[in-house]
Order: C-alpha cells, then structure tokens, then sequence
C-alpha cells in the first residue's frame, strides 16, 4: 500500500461505510462512484451511509498474503452483499471453519493491515458473523 | 475493411529466463517472427507491443521505443511503435491494434508482440506487481490477492454446480500433459490430480498447482492484407474475428461472478464477426490464469453448458484427441504465464496448429481456432478467431 493520501483521502468511507446512491434511479453504491452506471450524466449522485449488514456471496481463506497482510494469514476474504444491494470485498473475522456462503455478516471497525514495523498502521472495516 | 492475415510468428523459450534480459527476449521473437515471414525492415509500417508491467517488473517504461530500437527498427527506418497495457490481456489487446491497423488500410505489414520479464524480481513483489490489475482501493487494500479473487470465483462455481477440487485439478494435469508436448513450454513434467491436491494451498479451495507460474518470454506475430498475404508465405492464417469487451475492474461489482460477462459479450462478437459458432471451433487457446478461469472459459465461450465445465474437463473432452482441445500450449498453467506475452502466444500457437506444424500436439484437420485473452479478474476480455482457409 504505502500511500498514506491514497487512504487518508477515503477514511469516511472505510471507516464508516459511506458511499453513495443516485436519487434518480435508486442503485446505491459501495464502494462510491459519482457516475451512476444506469444513469450516467443525468443520475443524481448523493452521499449515503449503508447500515453495515449484509451477507457473504463468495469466501476464500487466504495462505500466502498480499502484501501488507502477511502477519495475519491465513485470513478470510470475502465478497458481501450489503442488504441496500452493493457488493464489496472485505476481510471477515471469526472462525474460518463456520464462514459460509449465504452467511449473515455485520461491520465492525477494524486494524487493517501495516506498512512494515515502523510504517502507517491501516484502519477500516471488516465483517463479524450478524451474531457475534 | 480489409481481410487480415498473420505471415510470421515466433515464441521464445518460456520459463524463467535469468541470464535473458526484456530486450533480448523480444528481438529474439520479433527477428524471428520476421524471418519466418521473410519481410524486410524496410517494409514494417508499425510494430504493437503487449507489456503489462515493465514499470514494476524491470523499472524500465516507454517499452515500445525500446523494442523497436533494439529490433533495428529505430535509428534508420524510424517505425511507430506503441506499447499497450491490459494487465494480462496485454498481448490479445496488442494483437487486436495491429489488426485494426492493417484492416483499416493505414498500415501494411505490422509487427504485433507481446513480452514479459517477470523474473527480475522476487516473487513477493512479482505477485504484488499482478495485484495492481484488480482494484488496488478497493480489493488490494482489503487484502486481496489474485488467486483470493479466482478462489472466491472457485468457491461459488462449487457451491453452485456441485464443481469439485478434482476437476479443476484435472485442468492442471492436461495443461501439463499438453505442455510436455511443446518444446517451449516452461513446465513439461507430468503431474497428478494428487499432486495437485497435495501442493500447498494458496487461497482456499486453490493449490499452488491451481496457478500458473511466474514466467519470462516474449512472442511475435507479422500481420499482412491478406490480398498480398501469398506473397510472403504459402500458408497464411486467417483471422476471422478480433472482439473486446470491458466488464467492471473490481470482481464484487460483477453481475455474477461465476461468468466472466466481458469474455462471453467478447465470444459472441467474435461468433458473429466470423458469421460461426461454438461448434466450428476445432481449437481453442484460453486464459487458464487459474484452473477455474479454464472451467469458466470453456463455458463463457459455449464450448460447454454453463455449470458443467468442469465435467466436461473430466471426461476428457477439452483434450488433444478431444472434441474440442483446449490449451494444445500447455496453456498459462503449463506453457507458462510472461502476462504481456499470453495473449500473442496464444495466437501464435493457433496459427502454429492450422499450418499443421505443431508436431505431438497436433489437432488433425484444425479449420478454425480460437483465443480468449483476459486482464485481471474478467475486466477486459479479447477474442479472436482465426482460419485455414479465407
């Protein structure tokens, strides 16, 4: 990673889960976009905060780490449907063996990753079993 | 537009190639797909070359002017060269320009390469220069990897379809098998559905012998109008068809990730380019990056019903002998992977099978060929199809 303004500059975002929504035909979109793919130049693309449920569409548990993550392999990665229907890719916590596909998930705020020992520590979301 | 035909081709070795520099590797395939054509310098109008990262591979950019320089076709004959950039896709990309150019009549003769040296740095940051081709915000930074973006394409073609871990190992094992028939190919041991599902796994439900390697090589075509085409060779192949197609960068976003969209949107332009279907197809090359990007290839393209590739891949029909063989290469999986170069290599090995001169792995009476080319996880997707005959 190693940009800090490359993650600094989307902190609300991945922080909070804010991303965006077009008043003129309702697809919301996380992460945000500012052209709605419906509607194009004449979509009215506003700010919009999701709820942080959702639930898990695909899953892999990740052995050989991108970089960055290296300390916490084998992690979980997955692909969520977020319940207002935008799809994200994120880390989910918990026991590996239990995560499966159609599985109910929540946001939680989280450490992300690392640049090395003395480098930026990375914040953001990841997702916990809807129960936990 | 005019009809286009490839005269000359040319793939290096491929494998890891440490005492072989970039510059090297593409005089060395663009030469010699220049001799195989018999063309003079004199007579290229432009020369296309596939590289997705020589930024992040060997610190050098501005690869077209380098290649054409060391090529010879610089100082004196001053041919526009220019460098294109498609992630894995590169080469397909490069290909599909050089056809353009020759097809709208600005160009006559072209050079279309594609090349990569991956090997110039270590796996970590060769696998880190790889991830830059899916959504670096907003999937990199979540901690995903390619083979996690493949792995979570596997898991739910599983879940789905009843698709098992034998089957796409069973992908492995002929690659391989085809690979050992191909004097270049980078791997030519034969391996087991066992060994794969003993190699170490990477990103759960894939295994190292799930991936293609990490590969240097280069390959070179020479396009022509195909009116003058006989004048440089007896056997000029044909191409049919050349389709692209884009999907969104990041895999979440995809109407249904077990379908590569832009790969089925890219097949069907080719199809009706071609004025033919799936069932004229005697060959296919296709972008095995993962064993499950095999499986869906086959299925994307209509080789095999949506869900069932990889049955199909187990009954033996994607096989040299097979009703439809796929990957005669060894593909990415055995053949090897220099991303830039797959998508030239692939066409180079279907013009390669259609003169009749692949020796072992040769499909008798192949009329008709086709590649399927993909950047990252399915955002971009190119599509040729080529012929014996005009």
């Amino acid at each position: 990673m190693s940009s800090v303004p490359r993650f600094w500059r989307n902190l609300g975002s991945r922080y909070n889960l804010e991303g965006t929504r077009c008043n003129e035909c309702g697809e919301s979109y996380y992460p945000p976009r500012n052209v709605c793919v419906n509607c194009r130049r004449v979509g009215q693309i506003k700010p919009y905060k999701f709820k942080g449920t959702g639930e898990i569409i695909s899953y892999t548990l990740i052995h050989t780490a991108a970089e960055g993550f290296e300390g916490q392999a084998p992690y979980t990665l997955a692909i969520i449907q977020l319940d207002e229907g935008p799809r994200l890719t994120s880390q989910v916590v918990g026991t590996p063996e239990k995560i499966h596909i159609g599985m109910r998930v929540r946001s939680v705020f989280r450490k992300l990753g690392e640049d090395g020992e003395r480098g930026m520590i990375y914040y953001g979301t990841k997702f916990v079993p809807e129960n936990a | 537009m005019r009809d286009v035909a490839i005269i000359g081709v040319k793939n290096t070795k491929f494998g890891e190639l440490w005492e072989r520099s970039l510059r090297d590797i593409v005089v060395e395939a663009g030469i010699g797909a220049i001799e195989d054509a018999d063309v003079s310098g004199k007579e290229i109008n432009a020369l296309y070359v596939g590289n997705m990262s020589g930024g992040r591979f060997i610190d050098q950019e501005h690869i077209g002017a380098l290649i054409a320089d060391y090529s010879g076709l610089s100082k004196n004959l001053h041919v526009p060269a220019t460098r294109v950039e498609a992630a894995c896709a590169s080469g397909g990309l490069a290909l599909r320009q050089a056809i353009m150019a020759v097809a709208s009549g600005y160009s006559d003769i072209v050079v279309a390469a594609g090349a990569e040296k991956m090997t110039d740095v270590g796996s970590e940051e060769a696998s880190s220069a790889l991830a830059a081709a899916a959504d670096r915000e907003w999937e990199g930074m979540a901690g995903a990897t390619f083979p996690g973006l493949y792995a979570m394409i596997a898991r739910l073609h599983m879940h789905r379809y009843g698709t098992t871990s034998e089957q796409l190992a069973e992908v492995a094992v002929k690659n391989h098998r085809n690979g050992r028939l191909n004097p270049i190919a980078q791997y030519k041991n034969l391996i087991t559905v066992d060994q794969v599902l003993n190699s170490i796994m990477v990103a759960d439900p894939l295994h190292i012998f799930d991936c293609s390697p990490i590969t240097d090589g280069a390959s070179a075509l020479v396009l022509a109008p195909a009116d003058v085409a006989h004048k440089y060779t007896d056997t000029p192949i044909y191409i049919r068809a050349t389709a692209q197609a884009s999907d969104t960068i990041a895999l979440h976003d995809r109407r249904d990730i077990t379908t590569l969209d832009a790969a089925t949107v890219a097949a069907k332009r080719a199809y009706s380019m071609a004025k033919v279907g799936p069932e004229d197809i005697d060959l296919a090359e296709v972008h095995d990056c993962f064993t499950i990007a095999e499986i869906c290839a086959i299925e994307d393209l209509g080789f095999a019903e949506k869900g069932k590739g990889g049955i199909v891949t187990a009954n033996g029909e994607t096989a040299i002998g097979g009703r439809i063989p796929v990957n005669t290469s060894g593909g990415l999986k055995a053949c090897g992977h220099p991303v830039g170069a797959t998508g030239i290599k692939q066409a180079v090995e279907i013009v390669t099978q259609l003169r009749g001169e692949a020796g072992k792995r040769q499909v008798e009476g192949a009329e008709y060929g086709m590649t399927h080319n993909i950047g990252g996880s399915g955002a971009t997707a190119v599509v040729h199809i080529f012929s014996r005959e005009r």
